[in-house]
């Protein structure tokens, strides 16, 4: 049984319909990839799912029950963990203090050590490399803060983590880096709900690939079985576009050449 | 085996007390200043003081210093609170005006019990507070125009309030006066004080220490604990000895420190200390870890004017009198300039309770000297405005200095 299982799920917002009949289930241990051009839905449906958007129709199953997602703090206390593009971290605090922000222990006499050794688990449970946790956050690298972010949204032990975007920003080697994390996420048995644009990011973490297309559902593939141009034609919706073209050719002229 | 928090292989260690200080020398460099520029600028202005009237070092003087400093200082710990989550507060001069002026008609036109006028004059503060937070949070007025609206209408009830006598006198012989002017702590119990102080923070540190070592992480040397409480009890004891030589501690500057460490405490080891910070450095990151950014806001706005009108109250009973200038002239401008010169960021998220501690007496030793030099307050308005821009010109120079090193 799936951990989460969205069916049917709609949302517009006035006249547009930004959602329409939506469906999607990540499993434990599993790495699900949403892809879509630009305006496919992809931020309303994690939206919809951390509960900053109340979808208009549709059912949302999790750990087979079915549930209503009040809000961001609702979705997090169900176990659904969200790390949204712009990390939303304070960088004149540390990274424990970033870690435990809004969730210290020891309301009036904060437990400092307890924090940094919940803090340490918590990164080497990822493999993460930070040199220090007392460092502000301004001190470290994108790739750091997103591993910040991450961890972070680990503390409340979440069955699924949706990640938004979350190499868009990074160079190669922080790109690798945070691609490791998601492996690490997945061996640790949590669900992963991965937003990205970036094809070879997708292929390289993902087991499964949802496709969305205005709004719409444009197929399920195997990140394995399936080639990079059939899921890109499946984002534009067309047959019949550049990358299409280029991949037919291809396709013609190596088969020519083994006739 | 080395502690779990430096067992990265890129991590220098620094050792023992010589890695503690290059660790700070690095710390500098890097543009984390802290304490270190306000402490060397009132190195400088003592120095310079000393040199031009020789009774600036005076132990008469300096008891007087510090008791002139105890009502801005108060002041300046609220101003510390606001400018931390990024706002500003321009109205502390008004409302310590005003609740000085509800302090002395309660207390001696109404003939009200001390206490009682007092506590009444606080709440008056924190309703202000209480108020600017509910407009701000409400309707989204920056707080500079909230505040920049309470400065003139603040000024205007307390001139009302004072109305036709203009100046009400607090009798010499109440306690509140006497408090203010008389009370100063025996010279053994200001020794016992600073023994205490200094036990203190080893007792702490060394639990802490302990903790740490229990849970296998690095903790600061037994050595280090010892010769930081050490320097503490030798520096406080000097202190104390030399304005022993006089009147001593007051009372109001023991009650000054003290209030100044509530606020340490409560900034640096409280949840709500934490949401303070994270308020001043990403709103947006705050919101959405769930803090209730509007109750900060409030709980901020609240202790700030709450403290001005304490400030506003204690300024009165050191003057023995509150009066249509009460609040006044500098006032307003002082609290700021001491919570910025002590190196509170006008930019939000960076500073501590002690800036107001020491940003006050760097204003106040200005103040003193220039009187001693007998130049009136032009030169004292001057010298104060030059000392303020140099402080905000530090920290601007050390935010850059911390992006160039990767500590913004």
């Amino acid at each position: 049984m799936a951990t989460l299982q969205l069916s049917g799920v709609s949302k517009s917002f006035g006249a547009v319909a930004a959602l329409t009949d939506v469906a999607l289930t990540v499993d434990a241990g599993q790495v699900v990839a949403v892809v879509g051009d630009n305006g496919a839905g992809k931020s309303t449906l994690v939206k919809v799912l951390s509960g900053v958007h109340a979808p208009d129709a549709g059912t949302i199953v999790f750990e087979g029950r079915e549930v209503t997602i009040q809000g961001p703090a609702a979705a997090h206390k169900l176990g659904i963990a969200t790390v949204f593009q712009d990390l939303a971290l304070c960088e004149n605090l540390n990274v424990i203090e970033n870690l435990f922000l809004g969730q210290e222990l020891g309301p009036f006499r904060l437990d400092d050590v307890a924090m940094e050794v919940r803090s340490w688990e918590l990164l080497r449970q990822l493999s993460a490399k930070l040199p220090a946790v007392r460092l502000p956050v301004a001190a470290l690298s994108g790739g750091q803060r997103q591993t910040v972010a991450i961890a972070r949204s680990l503390l409340g032990d979440p069955k699924i983590v949706i990640l938004d975007e979350p190499t868009a920003a990074l160079g190669v080697a922080q790109t690798a880096e945070v691609l490791n994390l998601i492996d690490r996420l997945r061996e640790n048995g949590h669900g992963v709900l991965m937003i990205s644009h970036n094809m070879a990011d997708v292929r390289a973490v993902a087991d499964e690939v949802v496709v969305l297309r205005l709004g719409r559902n444009n197929g399920v593939f195997d990140a394995r079985s399936t080639s990079s141009e059939a899921i890109v034609a499946a984002i534009t919706g067309a047959q019949d576009n550049v990358v299409a073209q280029r991949a037919a050719r291809v396709q013609d002229s190596t088969e020519g050449v083994e006739q | 085996m080395t502690a779990a928090d430096l067992s990265d292989e890129r991590l220098r260690k620094p050792t023992g007390l010589r890695g503690s200080a290059t660790a700070l020398v690095d710390r500098v460099r890097a543009g984390e200043l802290g304490m270190v520029p306000v402490v060397a600028g009132l190195l400088v202005i003592c120095v310079v003081l000393q040199i031009l009237n020789p009774i600036f070092l005076s132990s008469t003087n300096l008891v007087n210093l510090l008791m002139e400093c105890v009502p801005v200082g108060i002041i300046a710990l609220g101003i510390v609170c606001v400018l931390l989550v990024g706002q500003i507060d321009l109205s502390v001069g008004s409302i310590s005006g005003l609740s000085a002026a509800i302090m002395a008609i309660l207390f001696v036109t109404e003939g009200w019990p001390a206490w009682l006028a007092v506590l009444l004059a606080l709440v008056a503060g924190c309703a202000i507070g209480l108020l600017y937070a509910g407009i701000f949070n409400r309707v989204g007025v920056p707080t500079f125009v909230i505040t920049l609206a309470g400065l003139l209408s603040f000024l205007g009830l307390q001139l009302k309030a004072l109305g036709s006598i203009g100046s009400v006198n607090l009798p010499f012989d109440s306690g509140l006066v006497e408090f203010a002017q008389l009370n100063f702590v025996p010279a053994w119990l200001s020794y016992v004080f600073v023994l205490l102080a200094a036990a203190g923070l080893f007792v702490v540190g060394f639990l802490h220490a302990a903790k740490r070592r229990t849970a296998e992480l690095s903790a600061r040397s037994m050595r280090f604990l010892l010769v930081r409480s050490g320097v503490l009890a030798v520096g406080l004891g000097f202190a104390a000895w030399y304005l022993n030589r006089t009147r001593g501690i007051g009372w109001m500057f023991v009650l000054f420190v003290a209030l100044a460490l509530v606020l340490h405490y409560g900034l640096t080891s409280t949840k709500w200390g934490k949401a303070v910070y994270a308020v001043g450095g990403n709103v947006e990151a705050a919101r959405r870890a769930g803090i209730n950014v509007r109750l900060v806001y409030t709980s901020v706005f609240a202790i700030c004017t709450t403290l001005a009108a304490f400030g506003g109250v204690l300024g009165a009973a050191r003057l023995a009198a509150a009066n249509q200038s009460s609040g006044g002239g500098d006032v307003n401008l002082n609290a700021i300039a001491a919570a910025v010169i002590g190196g509170t960021s006008l930019f939000g998220g960076r500073g501590t309770a002690f800036a107001a501690v020491l940003g006050v007496l760097v204003i106040q030793s200005i103040s003193s000297g220039l009187t001693l030099l007998s130049l009136d307050s032009s030169y004292r308005f001057f010298v104060t405005g030059v000392v303020l821009l140099l402080a905000v010109g530090v920290d601007s120079l050390a935010r850059r200095s911390r992006t160039t090193h990767g500590r913004a």
